[in-house]
């Protein structure tokens, strides 16, 4: 008797994390996704029409054991990578991406001579 | 290593001095441009009478295709419809209309009263199928060629200058 009772409650905490896990990625997901008829928002703050169906949408393909990354892609290749808040790496954005690193290695390059020089200089 | 210093900070303001003034040109509003030559996948829609599935294959029948979005209670929908009208007579081109998040009724009472340019009827009730066409607002139209590559975009009602640009692309050849 324990054993079942025990064997139910292992099996309601699992469904209960499954469909918590769920609802993380969705959530995740709505928020790098930009509500194209909205001013600077994303689809999970934005109850518009068309936020509703792609929260609709990206449910679905969920369903369908899409990952995060084959949704953005889905989503990208329907609507461009004006609809992801966070776009993909590519010829027109690498700049983006890269001047943060090459800022930190030309500031500690900087800050390392600096730090050289006063040290001579006492 | 002072003159690289500087000479570093001179090219960051000029750099920073650079992209503000290209941002200036730059078109921030979304656009679809980058759909034009594109290919149609997974086209699956529902008939408006609940009897057939349209895919590809149906659009592979005609030369171009006209793929329009619309609703009943969509105001820009009454606006554009004289002009799919005027487009319904053309001999290359079949108009398929996907009617978008309506009830039956309505769109039936619409089409009876301004008349009914589609030669392929659709719906989708939901909304979901239209994001497959990237469709964020109706109306929207695709005009698309029998392989079903994206030849043009219209967001919002079509007017007399998408009337002659459709004109122009379906009797090019």
């Amino acid at each position: 008797m324990k054993f079942k009772i025990l064997l139910i409650i292992f099996f309601i905490n699992l469904n209960i994390n499954l469909h918590a896990n769920e609802l993380v990625e969705e959530s995740k997901i709505h928020k790098n996704l930009r509500c194209l008829v909205c001013q600077g928002q994303s689809i999970a703050d934005s109850n518009s029409d068309f936020a509703l169906t792609l929260k609709m949408v990206v449910k679905d393909l969920i369903d369908q054991g899409k990952t995060e990354k084959e949704i953005y892609s889905f989503l990208s290749d329907k609507y461009g990578d004006w609809i992801l808040y966070k776009p993909k790496i590519n010829l027109g954005n690498f700049l983006l991406w890269g001047i943060p690193y090459l800022a930190l290695i030309v500031g500690g390059v900087i800050i390392v001579f600096l730090i050289r020089k006063s040290s001579k200089k006492a | 290593m002072q003159k690289i210093i500087k000479s570093i900070i001179v090219l960051l303001f000029i750099f920073v001095l650079l992209v503000f003034y290209n941002s200036l040109y730059r078109e921030t509003n979304y656009s679809t441009d980058y759909l034009v030559g594109n290919k149609l996948a997974k086209i699956n829609l529902k008939s408006f009478d609940d009897n057939k599935i349209y895919t590809s294959e149906d659009f592979k029948k005609s030369r171009y295709t006209l793929i329009n979005f619309w609703a009943s209670w969509c105001a820009p929908c009454r606006v554009e419809h004289p002009y799919l009208m005027q487009l319904s007579k053309e001999k290359n081109l079949r108009i398929l209309g996907v009617n978008f998040k309506d009830k039956k009724i309505n769109a039936s009472k619409f089409l009876n009263e301004l008349g009914n340019p589609y030669y392929y009827m659709a719906k989708d009730t939901k909304g979901k199928q239209s994001v497959n066409f990237g469709i964020f607002g109706i109306p929207e139209s695709i005009l698309i060629n029998n392989d079903t590559i994206v030849l043009k975009k219209f967001i919002g009602p079509l007017n007399e200058q998408n009337l002659n640009d459709i004109k122009k692309i379906i009797n090019s050849l």
